[in-house]
């Protein structure tokens, strides 16, 4: 009749997409097939052992988290069948909800740039965005050979599309 | 009835929870009780004691003990009883330790349980008959299915110890997956040097019938009275006139017309052939299915050069029957393949290391077909694909095992002793060429295991890399593999001539229907099942039958000779009587009221029920009823439950008696 | 007879990708399929959701689903590989996570009691039937060589897009083969491309894509096919980088699986936004 309590930590991270890091048993077989490993300051193998060994910080400050491209080939090679994209889902919203984003600002920028569209117009407006990750990285010559290209193509239109009911689409963002 | 009751606290199992003297102080209370007591250790002797005394002097009829499981200790207080006088089916156990003590934790509650639970006993007692055992005669021959070296093993033992043995393998000859091996770990010993004696010695052992290229068509019977029929497959050649001189092998035409399967299909041999050259029996045989006889009638090369006139193509498969008193299950284990597996198989195979497409990724047994001397290369370590020295290879461990996701949860044991020898063999035969071994943990539990492990990473400069691999492709001619090297944190990416797959040990695929024919439970992968996993180890629960080898689990050789001799000696413990007693518990059909309908026919797990005709004096059949036999009656009681008009009854567990039992709960 | 899908195009379709948007239009033209566009479709949410709120991620899909239900759909075609992933993905935790589900509904004040057919533009070729674009060929594709690219999104986790083979898929070959082009068989066909980071990360998608492609030109292709925004954007826009980063980068057209159908089937290239690519497609247009 003995219950085992899992750390609060790990409780948080598991509600989130369901992912228990016990399970995993450090294979590598993530990382050996991680698309982006090299860009990477810890194999995504380690990001899970620091969770399994309790150093939370370690693991929510890795600028891994940032780098997962979200390519789940570790998940679909896993021989645990641990999910670990989801695992990574779970760690970045942690990381965010905990302001420990320390390295990766510009993917985080991105993906709030990104976010930001959907949330005004529910949908996403590519010029609209881009110009609000430009502002916040100041990473304002990127790129800058290409727009011309993609309004000429008509690939970047100058106003967005919006849908109707955008009260719905507030009220997703408000209680997410 | 005079009823005693004897509560156990054995030790603090029970008693940590269970307020064993209350238990017992309430039983006396219980009609027919006339006597209670509790005891730290039952089961002691004096424990015993205590039980035979009170039989004695209180003249007692029948008695309840409280204790641990009746899987644990009923045998020893039935003997007890019977020591003090008393039939020993006049003993019931209240499980007061798995049922109670170890499940719960609020001690008044638990001993509330184990008052009601020791009640209950006491009420079925009342309704106890004093049994007798069923004696049955033993038929002292065994049979052994399967000629690999456990099977080997398990029918020298018995055959040396004057006891017939039939051994029934499927294949053209004996020698199993051991005979494919070149060198076996960790003595680096040549594997047909220590093998190929006993195959000999099989083949020349008056107490041994081998019957080769055959296979167990049906087992009727039980224990020490089986009845088996063999299917004695048509291998195209009269065994009794064929000399194996070979020379119908050496003429066959079509020589390379499938892939041989003891090379593990790295060459091809002809349609008349024999297995291998030490092959036993030297016996060759026809492969109908790429015989040009068998298409056009045409050819009969064979049949033209046969001096003895052996050679046979209208030959039948033939059944013989035997009569067996124990069974040694030796079927052995397949390798496991990475081929893409068909869509509702619970298997994928792996796509990452390329569905088996990839001629130089190849698995252990096509190593060890390489590194052997008698192989397709000589010994030659060359790749498959063009039979180059390959100067850069890499071992994976654990494909297939250890891997839920795609393969099976098990770890199959002898493969890091054998990716350490095949790294050691490569590095042995190229000198200037290159080991890598991925792996997960390194398990060399065993004699001079680790030592030969270490031998492969500090003499022979393998190296080690601790990570799975996650992709094998091809590029310009080297096969490209990305793994992580865990402890250095680092991804490792290594163009690689060939590559050997440590792939897992499964479980033959037709080993599921062996042994719903044998009774014998097996788990979700095919492997057979012991009855009790430390205790007996080589036992199954059809009685009679028992286990050698990776049949039950994947084993190397050391191993699986000890479980061999370990099912002889069971098969010999047998063989030690001339008559068997079995437990009494057994269904019994009241022919007055059987109907006949045979629900319990369809419903028994053993084939115990019979058709009995029931006769008028004139001797017409009025009637055809069920009829149970004793010696394969488990006394499950499925057949009790499904009864519709209530003519079956369990002997000990009759319906009077759980009546009693679940109406003194209320 | 005419087949009717309900179409949701996703952002990208409005923008990057539009010419996927344009040929897969011209193309059902020709094969008699109509598509009924889910009204006032709103983004899935794609990477940036599920990379950083949970919720966001099943909640935006979930609000698509129910639309299109509402308009009595019974099925939908999501030719962008993203949005297919994030509808399919939705769905099944829907079905599987009831606390997920809960709060979803408690978001969205709607139950959600449906299930729809999501089909990603091979599924629904497939569906159309690939002897159906065999009959209508007009101009025969023999002349190319096709690396057909999946990428992440349509095979992965394959346990819930249950599409095809997580390593080796072979579904987008049979469709390409009936405009008579050639398949090549290469190693990268699930390899990631960098998908999102394109922006933020540049350097890692131009360095995973030119793998990708040389992998293709390698095992011998002249084209590499799609069916995925992301992956287009990343193989043809940053050929562009390539070319500045590697001198000796060697071009390849990329098509969408949608363009290349319409092209067979005789149709116009500007037509079908060919001439919307970065790299140039001419050396397939013969």
């Amino acid at each position: 009749m003995h219950h085992t309590h899992k750390p609060p930590f790990i409780e948080e991270l598991t509600a989130i997409t369901g992912q228990d890091p016990s399970q995993c048993y450090q294979c590598g077989k993530c990382s050996a097939g991680c698309p982006v490993r090299e860009f990477t300051d810890e194999a995504p193998n380690r990001v899970v052992r620091y969770v399994q060994l309790g150093f939370y910080e370690k693991a929510l400050t890795s600028k891994t988290l940032w780098l997962c491209a979200g390519c789940q080939t570790c998940s679909s090679r896993c021989p645990k069948d641990f999910h670990l994209a989801h695992f990574m889902d779970a760690m970045r919203e942690l990381a965010l909800k905990k302001g420990m984003v320390e390295d990766e600002k510009n993917t985080v920028e991105f993906h709030k740039a990104f976010l930001k569209q959907i949330e005004s117009y529910g949908r996403t407006h590519e010029v609209g965005m881009v110009r609000d990750y430009k502002l916040h990285t100041m990473d304002l010559m990127k790129d800058v050979d290409l727009a011309p290209t993609m309004f000429l193509k008509g690939k970047l239109s100058i106003l967005p599309h919006k849908v109707k009911d955008t009260k719905t689409i507030k009220k997703i963002f408000k209680q997410k | 009835m005079k009823i005693g009751v004897f509560i156990c606290y054995c030790g603090e199992n029970i008693g940590r929870t269970v307020d064993c003297a209350a238990v017992a102080q309430a039983a006396a209370k219980f009609p027919g009780v006339i006597h209670s007591e509790d005891y730290k250790y039952m089961c002691s002797d004096p424990g015993q004691n205590l039980i035979k005394q009170a039989i004695r002097e209180k003249q007692l009829d029948a008695i309840v003990v409280g204790s641990c499981s009746p899987h644990m200790h009923e045998k020893t207080f039935r003997k007890a009883a019977a020591g003090a006088g008393i039939n020993p089916y006049m003993v019931e156990i209240a499980n007061l330790r798995e049922h109670c003590s170890w499940i719960h934790d609020d001690i008044p509650s638990a001993t509330k349980k184990a008052i009601e639970l020791t009640r209950i006993a006491v009420e079925k007692v009342k309704y106890n008959e004093p049994l007798i055992p069923i004696r049955v005669p033993v038929t002292k021959r065994a049979l052994v299915i399967g000629g690999g070296i456990s099977g080997i093993q398990a029918a020298l033992d018995i055959a040396n110890a004057g006891f017939e043995v039939v051994l029934v393998e499927k294949e053209p000859s004996i020698g199993g997956h051991m005979s494919q091996l070149s060198e076996t770990f960790p003595t680096l010993d040549c594997s047909q040097c220590i093998l190929t004696p006993r195959m000999v010695e099989v083949y020349q052992h008056p107490k041994i019938k081998l019957l080769t290229y055959s296979e167990v068509e049906n087992v009727e019977g039980f224990i020490g009275n089986f009845k088996v029929t063999i299917r004695k497959k048509a291998r195209g050649v009269k065994e009794d006139l064929c000399t194996g001189c070979g020379l119908c092998v050496q003429k066959c035409p079509i020589r390379k017309v499938a892939k041989n399967e003891f090379e593990e299909g790295l060459a091809n041999r002809p349609a008349m052939y024999v297995p291998f050259p030490q092959a036993v029996p030297n016996l060759p045989v026809i492969d109908r299915s790429v015989c040009t006889y068998y298409k056009s009638g045409k050819c009969q090369m064979c049949k033209k050069v046969c001096g003895r006139d052996a050679v046979d193509f209208e030959q039948q498969d033939s059944f013989v029957t035997e009569d067996i008193g124990s069974i040694i299950v030796a079927t052995g284990y397949k390798l496991y393949t990475i081929d893409k597996k068909p869509e509702n198989s619970p298997i994928q195979g792996y796509g990452e290391y390329g569905y088996g497409k990839y001629t130089d990724v190849i698995n252990g047994l096509q190593f060890e077909r390489i590194a052997s001397a008698s192989g397709p290369t000589s010994g030659e370590i060359l790749r498959p694909s063009d039979s180059k020295v390959p100067k850069k290879v890499v071992f994976i461990q654990c494909v297939g095992s250890r891997d839920e996701a795609k393969g099976f949860t098990y770890c199959s044991k002898i493969c890091c002793m054998y990716t350490a020898k095949h790294a050691m063999l490569y590095k042995h035969k190229v000198h200037d060429g290159e080991a890598y071994v991925f792996y997960m943990d390194i398990r060399a539990g065993g004699k001079m295991y680790e030592e030969f492990v270490r031998r492969a990473i500090e003499e022979d400069d393998v190296k080690y890399i601790r990570g799975r691999v996650s992709k094998i492709y091809e590029e310009d001619g080297k096969y490209i593999v990305k793994g992580e090297d865990t402890i250095a944190g680092m991804q490792v990416i290594i163009d690689a001539d060939m590559v050997v797959l440590a792939t897992a040990m499964v479980a033959q695929p037709e080993a599921p229907k062996l042994a719903q024919l044998l009774g014998v439970p097996y788990d979700k992968y095919g492997f057979l099942a012991e009855v009790h996993p430390k205790l007996r180890p080589v036992e199954t629960s059809s009685g009679g039958i028992f286990l050698a080898g990776a049949c039950h689990s994947p084993r190397d050789i050391p191993e699986s000779v000890a479980m061999a001799s370990a099912a002889a000696a069971k098969a010999l413990v047998l063989f030690g009587s001339d008559m068997l007693e079995r437990e009494p518990v057994i269904a019994k059909v009241n022919a007055g009221t059987c109907a006949g309908c045979f629900y319990c026919q369809k419903v028994c797990a053993y084939n115990a029920i019979e058709q009995k005709e029931i006769k008028n004096r004139a001797g017409e059949v009025i009637k055809v009823v069920a009829y149970v036999n004793e010696g394969l009656c488990q006394g499950c009681g499925t057949c009790n439950a499904t009864c519709p008009s209530k003519s079956v009854e369990l002997v000990g567990f009759k319906d009077e008696q759980i009546f009693n039992e679940i109406c003194a709960l209320y | 007879m005419t087949m009717n899908f309900g179409y949701y195009p996703g952002c990208s379709l409005e923008g990057t990708a539009k010419e996927f948007d344009k040929s897969l239009k011209a193309v059902i033209g020709k094969l008699g399929v109509n598509l009924q566009e889910v009204q006032d479709w709103a983004c899935c949410g794609s990477s940036s959701a599920h990379a950083t709120n949970h919720m966001l991620s099943v909640a935006l899909p979930t609000h698509n689903l129910l639309l299109a239900k509402q308009q009595g759909l019974e099925n939908v075609v999501a030719p962008c590989a993203a949005c297919f992933n994030r509808l399919v993905v939705a769905q099944h935790e829907m079905a599987t996570d009831e606390k997920v589900r809960a709060k979803v509904e408690d978001i969205l004040e709607r139950p959600y009691n449906n299930h729809l057919d999501v089909l990603n533009i091979i599924q629904f070729f497939d569906r159309v039937g690939t002897d159906v674009i065999k009959e209508k060929v007009t101009k025969t594709m023999e002349h190319l060589n096709a690396a057909c690219y999946y990428g992440c999104l349509l095979v992965r986790p394959n346990d819930i897009t249950k599409f095809d083979d997580a390593e080796n898929p072979e579904a987008m070959e049979r469709v390409v083969e009936a405009t008579g082009a050639k398949t090549v068989s290469w190693n990268f066909k699930t390899e990631c491309c960098g998908a999102s980071h394109s922006i933020a990360h540049t350097e890692i998608a131009v360095k995973l894509s030119k793998r990708i492609i040389d992998d293709a030109i390698k095992h011998g292709a002249n084209v590499i096919v799609v069916a995925c925004p992301m992956c287009h954007s990343n193989l043809d826009m940053r050929q562009v980088n390539m070319k500045k980063q590697f001198p000796n980068h060697q071009e390849i057209p990329v098509l969408y699986l949608t363009e290349l159908i319409g092209l067979a089937l005789g149709l116009d290239a500007k037509a079908l936004g060919v001439d919307l690519h970065f790299t140039n497609a001419a050396p397939v247009l013969k």
